[in-house]
């Protein structure tokens, strides 16, 4: 009987994961795994209220509580520095205020932490934390992004007047003038809600200071190790030389674990106190207040086109919620994320965005999952289709009136990016294809003539990915690289190491590289490993973040492994008495052209190379190179999504009946894989549409403060997803790809959003604001003006 | 400090005999005690589901379950589902299916899905997101965590075709 060939596992391929035998067998390691003998643990006291002075505080019963090594409050470390900001906006009135990681005087959310327990147990720890003593003298609050900035409004800083943490603006062309010459406005307010990122494993640390040798060893459940490294020496003063960052497992991020917080600098100067192991994990409810939130805007927008509907100006007020603090990148998501990609997929002449970071009592707001991306695309797709509403026309006809054409790129918009490839027509065509659009629309002609809600919604995005040029990103004021790195060794063996900065928390890095590795160099996919997340073991990093790793990650690689490929073709020319010139390397053998019988593998190479007698005179032993890759570009992924929902008349329960994806982000390292992060994103994108909404209420206490009342979708809240693809690919990097980490959120929640307001539009509605629960449906179809049926 | 107090019961097979704190809940026992870390704390509020194990038969948030009530139960978490060097259909339809993407929620989730097979051999894809209501993802959108299961239940299904034509 043959046996069928092992899967090659090259470029293009949908292989098994490397990374799942020891997930599925709960032989992962996470930071809560991590055990280290003599390990302290340390449990932080938050604060009760949103916003308060702190009057007094008593910690002699929770030191005298048993299990507990000592107890700090704010005073105890006023010497740790200001939790650091580091996206500098040039140009603009950025204020970054004192954000103390224990507060001694003032807190302003609810989560800001005013005491740190240090036990011999966790169950100590949380004793102790209930006989923490703090007396406070509360202070008015305010959530609300617009009521913050109004005269009277109670002030967070006393250096931040209005709470106005910065004012941003963009644009090019004549706004105004577009507005008076055009027949056509039309304008919508949109409040894109908070969401609560909830990655499944929250946040955590292990902290080990070695006292003798000033060496730190620090495991965190982050997507930046390397970026972490670099922040604590520069933040908390240890020599970087002394510092290892391991991330271990990461049960997923989404943006949320992207920042150097206030317990990375409490932990670390704890840790140099006690010079044994210290621990904090993170609970679930602790990290509803503690860890950043996402979105959060109040958008004005007002759009004017032309008759037939093409758009001629763009008109964007946007009040962004900060929370209480300025977040490591949170200048950054509201302005250069979100209001550069205010454009979308359009022509448009002449856009204008203005941008308030605004100060609250709330959580500090940061990236989360698509981080300004998706506020951006749900408010442009939004609006376009409230053109179509207004002007009657198919949202099909009004996107492809507008888009920008495929030969128009690489295209600069108004807001200044240039985008590097794209056929917006053709992924919107796929997607009326798979969906069955016309057939859609007309079983929605039937429906409502029977007086059933039913709704066809589209969304056609872009987004800008792959980031990114460190010149570009620095230039808006990041204070970070965007390169990656990447290490490729290849062993006396044949078997090979790819050691990575970027650093994943699901995504699935050590195949897909494994898989790029196996392509160049025609090595066996299982010869492959790769390592990631450990500063001690990869040269240098950035992370994982902004769908980079393949388009940056990958560029790395590339380079890395064309380096190996020539140094591999000197070596075995030199063997084979041959010129470098005529030899061909293919699928792991270097062959003299013309005479495949003259050959070598790489793994006679690599012994070659390791053995080093008899390498041509001058060449260094051993078969590994390094490299750095900064792309020319950032990438464009884009597409467009389509979501069919039907309504319930009597409970105004929205039910997603089918929902269809299809993105184009170049060529697919590994279909299953690719899937696999639309599938995520577009549940994410979901979700806030119909269901995720973190609530204050008026004195800023979250109401939305744990699963039980935070709607994270469920299984049986989602349909299955159909997919397609185009491919288009990138010119900024090697392998032509883009990234799809954050295409499905980006795209989805305007997709269903627009579908649920088709849905209703025989009723007169115009606009909703997410999330499109059953109770805001059924309130909005009792007050409807028109019947509909 | 408070008093302790003896348990005695199996996991994956071995029993394991311990005394406890009262309050000490059954995934801090399984985890700090006996080092069974594949089974993970994702909330506090009994709702993510990333604790699930079988006791005794049942799938059980084992956050919500005092370790002294596990006191002579049989215990199976996500480090006794592969037997004999094999992995268990559910864990090869993980697997194959990419039914996991960080993982965290994975143990739970499957564990959910072998209490789920076991009640039900040929399910749904409706029944199957159903049965998933107490256990969160926010990685996959449960999509390929359906396509796993089936697989998982088409695989058990043959398994048990092939054992009753070698019994008759």
């Amino acid at each position: 009987m043959a046996v069928a060939a092992p899967p090659k596992g090259v470029f293009g391929e949908s292989v098994k994961r490397k990374e799942d035998p020891r997930l599925i067998s709960g032989k992962g390691q996470f930071v809560d795994d991590v055990r280290l003998p003599d390990t302290l643990y340390v449990t932080f006291v938050r604060s009760p209220h949103a916003h308060a002075r702190i009057t007094g505080t008593d910690v002699a019963r929770a030191k005298a509580t048993a299990g507990v090594v000592e107890v700090y409050t704010g005073r105890d470390v006023a010497d740790i520095p200001s939790v650091p900001c580091g996206w500098l906006l040039p140009e603009s009135d950025l204020k970054i205020p004192a954000h103390p990681a224990i507060a001694s005087d003032t807190v302003r959310f609810t989560g800001d932490i005013v005491a740190a327990v240090v036990s011999r147990s966790r169950a100590a720890g949380r004793d102790a934390a209930n006989l923490v003593q703090i007396t406070y003298e509360p202070l008015p609050a305010v959530t609300d992004a617009e009521e913050a900035t109004k005269p009277g409004a109670p002030q967070l800083h006393p250096d931040v007047p209005n709470n106005t943490g910065f004012h941003w603006n963009a644009g090019m062309g004549d706004v105004d003038a577009a507005f008076a010459a055009a027949p056509v406005k039309v304008s919508l307010r949109i409040r894109n809600q908070r969401l609560i990122p909830n990655a499944m494993e929250p946040r955590g640390i292990v902290a080990n200071y070695n006292q003798a040798s000033g060496a730190l060893t620090y495991w965190t459940s982050t997507q930046i190790p390397h970026t972490i490294k670099l922040l604590l020496a520069m933040v908390m003063g240890v020599p970087e030389q002394k510092i290892q960052v391991i991330a271990p497992e990461v049960g997923g991020g989404f943006g949320s674990k992207l920042y150097l917080y206030a317990e990375d600098l409490a932990m670390v100067h704890l840790a140099k106190i006690h010079g044994q192991p210290l621990k904090w994990i993170e609970e679930k409810r602790e990290s509803y207040v503690a860890t950043t939130h996402g979105r959060d805007q109040i958008q004005d927008a007002e759009l004017c086109a032309t008759a037939d509907g093409r758009i001629t100006g763009l008109r964007v007020k946007v009040f962004a919620n900060l929370g209480a603090y300025q977040s490591l990148f949170a200048p950054g998501i509201p302005t250069i994320l979100f209001g550069t990609m205010l454009t979308g997929a359009y022509k448009i002449p002449a856009i204008q965005g203005e941008v308030l970071g605004v100060f609250t009592n709330t959580t500090p707001v940061d990236a989360y999952r698509g981080a300004g991306r998706p506020e951006a695309a749900h408010l442009m797709e939004r609006i376009v289709d409230r053109l179509a509403q207004q002007i009657g026309k198919d949202p099909v006809e009004v996107r492809r009136l507008n888009f920008i054409p495929a030969s128009d790129f690489p295209y600069t918009t108004p807001t200044g990016p240039s985008y590097d490839s794209g056929d917006y027509a053709k992924a919107l065509d796929k997607a009326l294809d798979i969906s069955g659009y016309q057939a859609l629309r007309e079983e929605q002609r039937q429906a409502r003539a029977q007086g059933r809600l039913m709704g066809i919604g589209l969304s056609s995005y872009v987004e800008i990915c792959g980031m990114g040029p460190s010149k570009v990103v620095q230039a808006t004021g990041a204070q970070a690289a965007l390169w990656e790195s990447a290490t490729v060794r290849v062993h006396a063996t044949g078997k090979v190491t790819a050691y990575v900065g970027t650093s994943p928390h699901g995504q699935g890095h050590e195949t897909a590289f494994a898989q790029m590795v196996a392509t160049e160099l025609g090595v066996g996919f299982d010869d492959v490993d790769v390592v990631h997340g450990d500063s001690g073991s990869v040269q240098m990093g950035v992370g994982t973040f902004g769908s980079r790793s393949m388009a940056v990650g990958g560029g790395a690689l590339h380079m890395s492994l064309t380096k190996i490929k020539h140094k591999a073709v000197e070596i075995a020319a030199h063997l084979l008495e041959a010129s470098v010139e005529d030899m061909v390397y293919e699928e792991g053998n270097i062959h003299v052209k013309g005479d495949p019988s003259r050959t070598k593998t790489i793994g006679d190479v690599a012994l070659m190379a390791f053995m080093g007698g008899g390498l041509p005179e001058g060449m260094e032993p051993g078969l590994d190179a390094t490299s750095y890759f900064d792309p020319q570009n950032f990438t464009w992924p884009f597409g467009t999504h389509i979501a069919v929902t039907d309504i319930d008349r009597d409970t105004g329960q929205v039910r997603l009946r089918s929902y269809y994806a299809v993105d184009d982000c170049g060529p697919l390292i590994n279909p299953m894989l690719a899937e696999g992060q639309v599938h995520g994103g577009v549940a994410q994108g979901i979700g806030q549409a119909l269901s995720e909404q973190a609530v204050y209420d008026d004195s800023g206490q979250l109401l939305s403060g744990s699963l039980m009342d935070y709607a994270i979708p469920t299984a049986e809240m989602l349909p299955d997803f159909q997919l397609g693809h185009t491919v288009t690919p990138s010119s900024s990097n090697p392998w032509g790809v883009k990234g799809i980490g954050e295409a499905g959120t980006i795209a989805a929640s305007a997709a269903v959003v627009n579908s649920v307001v088709d849905a209703l539009a025989p009723l007169g509605v115009t606009h909703l604001d997410m999330p499109l629960t059953s109770e805001r449906i059924w309130n909005v179809i009792q007050s409807a003006p028109a019947d509909g049926r | 400090m408070p008093s302790r107090i003896p348990v005695s019961l199996q996991v994956n097979g071995e029993v394991h005999e311990r005394e406890v704190d009262a309050r000490q809940l059954l995934v801090h026992f399984l985890r700090d005690d006996l080092g069974l870390t594949g089974t993970h704390v994702g909330c506090d509020t009994s709702q993510c589901g990333a604790c699930t194990i079988l006791m005794d038969g049942q799938a059980v948030k084992s956050c919500t379950v005092l370790a002294v009530q596990a006191n002579g139960s049989t215990l199976r978490t996500v480090e006794g589902l592969a037997q004999n060097g094999s992995y268990h259909p559910v864990q090869q339809g993980f697997w194959e299916k990419h039914g996991l993407q960080c993982g965290y929620c994975t143990p739970g989730m499957m564990m959910t899905a072998v209490y789920l097979l076991e009640q039900n051999p040929n399910p749904t894809d409706e029944q199957i997101r159903h049965d998933l209501e107490g256990v969160l993802c926010r990685c996959t959108g449960y999509h390929n965590i359906v396509r796993a299961i089936q697989y998982a239940a088409a695989e058990m299904r043959k398994a048990g075709a092939a054992t009753e034509t070698r019994a008759s």
